[in-house]
Formats: C-alpha cells, structure tokens, sequence
C-alpha cells in the first residue's frame, strides 16, 4: 500500500466518505428494484445509482487522484454526463416495450390519455423515431 | 469549411472532451483534439444531427442550478420511500409540451429521467404530448404543471 502513504488523513477521510456514500446510495436504489411491486416503479429505485451514486463516487475519485497526483484531475465529470446522457435511452426502451405490451394486452396503463391513443401506439413509435427521441 | 461550423456548440463539446480525456493541453493533444471534433461533426452532418440555435446560452447555468438542486430533493424522496413502509403513490401524467425543438425534447428527457421518482415514457409527436411515470405524488396534475414551469419555460427561452 505504499502508493497511499503519501495521502493526507482528512484526504482518505474525504474520499472513504464519498466512497462509502455512493456505494450506500446504490446499494438502497437495488434493493427498491426488488422492492417495488410493479414495473413502472421498479424502474425508478436504479436511477439512484446514476445520480447521487454515482456523482459521490466519482467526486470520491476526483478527491483522491487530486490529492495523490497534486495537479487537478477532472475527467471524470465525463463519466456523470455520459451516463445521464445515455440512462434515458435504456430506459425509455424498456418503458416504452413494457407501455406497448400493456396496451396491446388491454391494460390500464396511462389511462388518462385519449382513447384513440391506445390504439395508435404502434404508429406512435413511428412518429416519435422521426425526432430522434 | 461550413461544414465543420455547422454544430459549433458541438464541435466545442468534442474538443473539450479530448483535452479532459488526454489531460493535457499540449500542441499535439490540441491539433488531434480539433481533428476529432472536425471528424465529430461531419458525422453529424452525415446524419443530419437537428440544429438548434441556443439563443440564450447564459441560462443553461441557470438550467443546470435547478437541475442539480431537484436532483438532490429527488435522491432524498425516492430514498426515503425505498427504505421507508409508505407504499408509494405512482401515477401516469401526461404533460402537454409547447416545447417543439428535437434537441430541446431530449434534454428534458434527460433531466426527467434522471431525476429519480420521474421516468419519461412516451413523447407523441402529433399531439405534442409527453406520458411520464411519476413514482410518488399526490396531484400528478400539479406535478406537470411544476415540471412545464420549471424546465418548459426555461428551455423554450433557451432554444425558441
């Protein structure tokens, strides 16, 4: 462990903390997956982990190669903007697959939309990929 | 040449993101980072990427403020409902969207699912309307409504 024998305590302090905070919140956004009884909630619990999650585990590792290195080390704020860039496309896939699903089987799902939505949900898909959302 | 400044804002991006990724500003790492944005671009030109004209670019700061402060109220919500016996109280909202500017659209996408306790599901084009999950509100009427005041208008500032 000598490559640590450099690092000041509070430094160590500082990024156990945020290390063991983000773990922490990942960890409660697994166990809502479980938790959760229906789809549509369960996928909210594991945005936790790419929000604060992952924010507190990567400001962890700025603090840390900051300190160890003695010259700012900031390139992984790129990892936090590409997982939030990227998050909403999985899970818009799963949503929407679920959304189809629910609809051809005749649930009630989004209830308040018209009901001539309900049975133009596949030329919806069509209309939406023309936006690129 | 036009075709290089046809996405500036994204030929910046790139750019910056080589230098952060190289960790360095040497003249090499510069030229290599301008020929990455340049190539960057022409892709998205290939792909006839939606332009958007950012015409108030001083407000994304404020954007990003209230982005990271509702994301920190969310991560605490959401928290305390996973750890917590309430049964949530989830609802499907469909918000209707003045918001027209494909580029706009995504990045409200983004900032709704990555608030934790909101999942963007459907945008309808034609009716211009967005279906969204919440995980937990007690008037999901009003939650739209919160969410068009605090991020539509802004953004339609931004972009329109």
């Amino acid at each position: 462990m000598s490559v640590f024998d450099g690092l000041p305590v509070w430094i160590a302090v500082i990024v156990a903390i945020c290390l063991v905070a983000g773990a922490a919140i990942t960890f409660v956004g697994t166990v809502g997956l479980a938790r959760f009884p229906t789809f549509y909630q369960r996928i909210h619990a594991p945005t936790l982990g790419t929000s604060f999650g992952a924010f507190f585990v990567i400001v962890g590792s700025m603090v840390f190669f900051t300190a160890l290195e003695a010259r700012p080390v900031i390139h992984e704020v790129l990892i936090l903007v590409f997982v939030l860039i990227t998050t909403p496309v999985t899970l818009m896939l799963l949503a929407r697959a679920a959304l189809y699903r629910d609809r051809a089987e005749g649930n009630d799902v989004g209830a308040d939309m018209p009901a001539a939505e309900n049975r133009s949900a596949r030329s919806d898909v069509g209309d939406t990929d023309q936006t690129g959302l | 040449m036009r075709r290089v400044f046809a996405y500036p804002v994204l030929w910046v991006a790139l750019f910056g993101m080589w230098l952060l990724l190289s960790r360095s500003v040497a003249p090499g790492q510069l030229l290599l980072a301008a020929l990455v944005s340049t190539i960057g671009c022409w892709a998205a030109v290939a792909v006839e990427a939606p332009k958007s004209k950012l015409r108030k670019p001083a407000l994304v700061l404020k954007l990003i403020g209230r982005v990271l402060l509702d994301v920190f109220r969310s991560n605490i919500a959401v928290l305390q409902l996973t750890v917590g016996r309430r049964a949530p109280r989830s609802a499907f909202v469909t918000i209707p969207l003045e918001l027209r500017d494909p580029n706009g659209l995504a990045i409200l996408a983004c900032i709704i699912t990555a608030t934790p306790g909101s999942a963007w599901i459907n945008y309808n084009a034609r009716t211009s309307t967005v279906l969204v999950h919440v995980l937990d509100t007690g008037d999901g009427i009003a939650w739209g409504e919160a969410v068009k005041h605090s991020y539509e208008a802004l953004l339609l500032e931004i972009f329109e």
